[in-house]
């Protein structure tokens, strides 16, 4: 006979407005296995809490339902409530009567019946409940990070210092992310290099740091605590631990007019090169569709060069492995494609602004490059054309962002503060010259946001018109932009030597792959989910992988740090204690009934249940059984609607639980 | 092959020069136009800026009477036309809407004959096929094509080319033989209408179009439009009057070019009914 006791909650007036909470709270002592039943206004809150604390103890409760909100908003407050009574945690039940009733009905006579059932339902399972242990795992104390932006360097540097080693694996052949390319930021115009390659040299000569340069993500095995990642070294056909960095190889390499990744194409490079001079590793990398020996064995002039015998053109992909606790993945962000060829359907880009066919319409990024001391102009504005000083130059905010006719509805959010700073820094370079900024709306909430921008107007003179670009044409030698100016209510023509685009952020290339890899949830953009908006920013939704900076939505560098530095704590978290305790409610098989058919095996969606044999004590083979690894199991049940022999259960939602449950409303 | 063919007002009337020109250029390639028909207005401009449904009961007609005829395939060679004969087609893919169009008209508007406008008609027919028809190549012509407003917007309901730089004419065109120009004004206005009610805005936009053309090197405009035509050739002297320069820029229909490359005369196309012709 069960001791069950039902505590129903006015949560304020939220229930009891609609429901009669005095009625449901009689009705409820009636049903079978039921020892006591109260209200109370708010049962969360402390009082309520040591009422149900003090009827546990006092009447020998041996179940607990509370009648009250989700399950997601207050089961672990019930479940500790219950603990600090003594209570196992795992024989509280919540009957949802705030979502699925009060708050979706107004009839208070069918309100109050529907809870009456809804807690029906709970009783019976609660009747049914099993009191279960938490499971716990082992945990290898080190971090990957996935990405070596601005974000990853934060996140790595601080699980470091914390004590745990992390593996960085980085695509580029060097660290430092979009933000080493950067001219100046925002709000303060610090220059960006100044302030970020010190973070990366740290992470390079960190001891507790391992690097993968131009290497990826392969493959993800393992669970929480447990992880095994395969990563594929890129061949860069230099053998870094013999290269010195000392660049006989680049100084000499004939090829030297290929276009800069690193500069946007602003710039070149030769086929074997660093992507700038503070690269971290400060190693080149050779460029197999350009390099003269690569494609058909001529030249070799790097190779003869090289006194560290470093090059070695037989270089091949390789992999290894790491094995880690938790994951960061920080993998960034990319630019809207803003030429009309467009990699989705669903995106289609501005072929009126004539990107790519006019030389001087470039995207932000592209700016950036061309206004930076270590850019390929050498921080002279010169325009790509002809190299001549722009006099007049048009920013446009929201190319891609903001507008659902060109697929992407979201506010890119950095853009009006790029470009103010843009206008500044042009202001400072050309001093008569005349920045032309068309705009929709301007975001700048921060921290001395909307002051810079004021200042970009006030100060440096940037024109601001509010309305959008409807068209760029070239008409001898000039752009003309034409373009509305809403406020006056006016068309506008300007004439402008170049044209700068700020372009949507979108997530960097490979993303929804790797996401797949990770078992990790993303949006319709490709911009990868949290796992709560509010109170869990920085976890997802698979236990032990975080995410930090622009892979999750778009975001500046403060943000970015921000996030990445939240993500660190949440690893060293995980990573302080020698086990993680994980929810016991996953699935559990019969391995004595278990007729070994592996459709679960086949099914799981999170490869946790494996191939096992069942032996005696001495060894001897008795049978093949799937078996349960609790340490990947998430509990969604799967398996046991798979399972012929009805072998598989999910613990704490059993089917007798099920079945008893439905058997109640009958 | 025969191809179903809705001449719209244009045809018939101020612009006769086009159907003369399309009809002797297409026939030379085994193409006759087969006019539907019971035609009536497409609804132009009028219509949709009073009455949607009327905007949309007047194509759906042309529509069910095409279908009626068993027409698979039905160009327009006014984009005004054949863009209202692609809304038409559009609306009527919402059942509900089908239903109600077809009870206005009182036929069923199934909207299942696929609408061509001039280009597409030249690419069904094949660019390579046209290519190796050539007799003339027009070696002389440096041409600067001009889609207007309507050929390729709105891009939703014609699906035609990139909308902002579209390159669809320029392949042919330089199938013929001839150069084309890369310039500004392929898709902008020509003022359309307005030459009735604003003139003052179709010579401004005109002047606009045929310098820019004359800047890149043009020496011709190709347009596939009968009301861009009117505006680029018919009032070209008023331009040129308007803004005191001579512009002297000849304007041919597509089908003029290609009629000519594969060596029918302007007589026969009825170029030397154009009011600027070559000097």
């Amino acid at each position: 006979m069960s001791r069950i006791g039902v505590f129903t909650c006015w949560c304020g007036e939220n229930i009891a407005r609609t429901v009669d909470v005095d009625e449901v709270a009689k009705r409820a002592a009636e049903l079978p296995g039921v020892r006591c039943s109260l209200n109370y206004k708010y049962m969360c809150a402390d009082p309520g809490q040591a009422i149900v604390r003090e009827k546990i103890v006092s009447e020998k409760l041996d179940g607990v339902v509370v009648a009250s909100c989700s399950p997601h908003m207050h089961l672990k407050t019930f479940r500790k409530a219950a603990q600090a009574a003594g209570l196992n945690p795992y024989l509280v039940e919540m009957a949802n009567i705030r979502e699925q009733c009060s708050w979706v009905h107004h009839d208070r006579a069918q309100a109050t019946a529907k809870a009456i059932e809804i807690i029906r339902l709970a009783v019976e399972k609660a009747r049914n409940d099993a009191a279960l242990q938490p499971i716990r795992v082992p945990v290898t104390r080190r971090a990957l990070v996935i990405g070596g932006g601005v974000a990853g360097i934060q996140a790595a540097l601080d699980i470091a210092d914390a004590g745990h080693e992390v593996v960085m694996v980085e695509r580029e052949p060097s660290i430092g992310g979009k933000m080493a390319g950067l001219s100046e930021t925002f709000p303060t115009l610090d220059c960006s290099q100044c302030i970020l390659t010190p973070r990366m040299v740290e992470v390079g000569q960190h001891p507790r740091i391992k690097l993968y340069s131009y290497s990826e993500v392969e493959k993800v095995e393992g669970f929480v605590g447990n992880f095994k990642i395969t990563i594929r070294q890129k061949a860069r056909y230099v053998d870094i631990s013999k290269c010195t960095g000392c660049g006989e190889c680049w100084n000499i390499c004939p090829l030297k007019r290929n276009l800069s990744e690193f500069d946007y194409g602003m710039g070149m490079r030769p086929a074997i090169y660093i992507p700038f001079p503070q690269a971290v590793p400060a190693r080149p990398v050779i460029d197999k569709s350009q390099c003269a020996k690569l494609i058909r064995n001529g030249c070799g002039l790097c190779e003869k060069k090289c006194k560290a015998e470093a090059i070695n053109f037989k270089d091949e992909d390789r992999f290894v492995e790491e094995a880690v606790g938790a994951v960061v993945v920080a993998t960034g962000y990319k630019l809207y494609s803003i030429a009309k060829s467009q990699p989705k359907t669903t995106l289609s880009g501005y072929g009126e602004y004539g990107y790519g066919k006019y030389k001087d319409v470039i995207d932000s990024l592209q700016f950036e490059r061309l206004v930076s001391a270590s850019g390929p102009t050498g921080g002279v504005l010169k325009r790509p054309s002809d190299g001549a000083i722009p006099k007049s130059v048009v920013f446009i905010s929201c190319v891609g962002s903001r507008d659902n006719a060109k697929g992407l509805p979201y506010c890119s959010k950095i853009c009006c503060m790029y470009t103010a700073k843009h206008t500044m820094l042009y202001k400072h370079k050309v001093h008569d010259g005349q920045a032309h900024v068309f705009y929709m709306d301007i975001r700048a909430g921060g921290k001395g946001y909307e002051e810079f921008v004021r200042r970009a107007i006030e100060q440096d003179g940037a024109q601001y018109y509010r309305g959008r670009v409807s068209k760029i044409t070239q008409e001898g030698g000039r752009l003309v932009v034409r373009g509305a100016d809403t406020l006056a209510g006016m068309p506008v023509t300007i004439e402008a030597d170049m044209v700068v685009l700020a372009a949507a952020m979108r997530p960097a290339d490979g993303i929804e792959e790797l996401a797949q890899k990770l078992n990790i949830g993303y949006d319709e953009f490709g911009f990868l989910l949290e796992s709560h908006p509010k109170l869990r920013p920085v976890e997802t939704n698979t236990a032990g992988i975080f995410i930090a900076g622009a892979c999750h939505s778009p975001k500046d560098i403060p943000e970015a740090v921000a996030q990445a530095s939240a993500a660190a704590s949440k690893v060293q978290v995980m990573l302080a204690a020698d086990e993680l305790t994980r929810e016991p409610e996953i699935a559990a098989i019969n391995e004595q009934t278990c007729a070994a058919c592996f459709t679960c095996v086949r099914t799981c969606p999170y490869h946790a249940i494996e191939r096992a044999e069942l032996r005696t004590p001495r060894g001897a083979f008795i049978k093949n059984t799937a078996r349960v690894n609790p340490g990947l199991c998430m509990g969604c049940g799967t398996c046991v609607s798979v399972c012929p022999s009805k072998s598989a259960d999910l613990l704490g939602f059993t089917d007798q639980q099920v079945y008893a449950e439905v058997e109640s409303l009958a | 092959m025969n191809i179903g063919y809705y001449p719209g007002c244009a045809l018939h009337g101020s612009s006769n020069d086009y159907e003369q020109s399309l009809r002797a250029c297409l026939s030379t390639l085994d193409v006759q136009l087969d006019e539907m028909k019971d035609w009536i207005c497409c609804g132009a401009t009028a219509a949709h800026s009073l009455n949607h449904k009327l905007s949309l009961a007047l194509p759906a007609r042309n529509l069910a009477v095409a279908e009626r005829d068993g027409f698979k395939q039905l160009f327009a060679p006014c984009p005004l036309c054949s863009m209202q004969l692609l809304k038409a087609k559009k609306a009527v893919g919402d059942e509900r809407v089908r239903k109600e169009l077809s009870e206005i008209v009182e036929a069923d508007v199934r909207g299942e004959s696929e609408v061509l406008n001039l280009i597409q008609l030249f690419e069904k027919i094949g660019v390579e096929r046209i290519k190796s028809a050539v007799k003339a190549p027009l070696k002389s012509i440096t041409a600067a094509c001009y889609y207007g407003c309507l050929l390729t917007r709105p891009p939703d309901v014609v699906h035609f080319d990139d909308f902002e730089q579209p390159t669809s004419m320029e392949t042919l065109v330089a199938a013929l033989g001839a150069k084309t120009v890369e310039w500004n004004y392929k898709t902008e206005c020509c003022g359309a209408g307005m030459t009735m009610s604003n003139e003052q805005i179709v010579l401004e936009l005109a002047h606009k179009i045929l310098s820019n053309a004359a800047e890149h090197g043009a020496n011709c405009l190709v347009v596939a439009c009968p009301m861009c035509h009117v505006n680029l050739d018919m009032k070209q002297a008023a331009v040129e009057r308007r803004f005191g320069k001579k512009l002297g820029m000849v304007v041919y229909y597509l089908s003029d070019l290609v009629g000519l490359a594969l060596g029918l005369s302007a007589e026969q196309l009825g170029i030397n009914r154009h009011f600027v012709t070559q000097a």
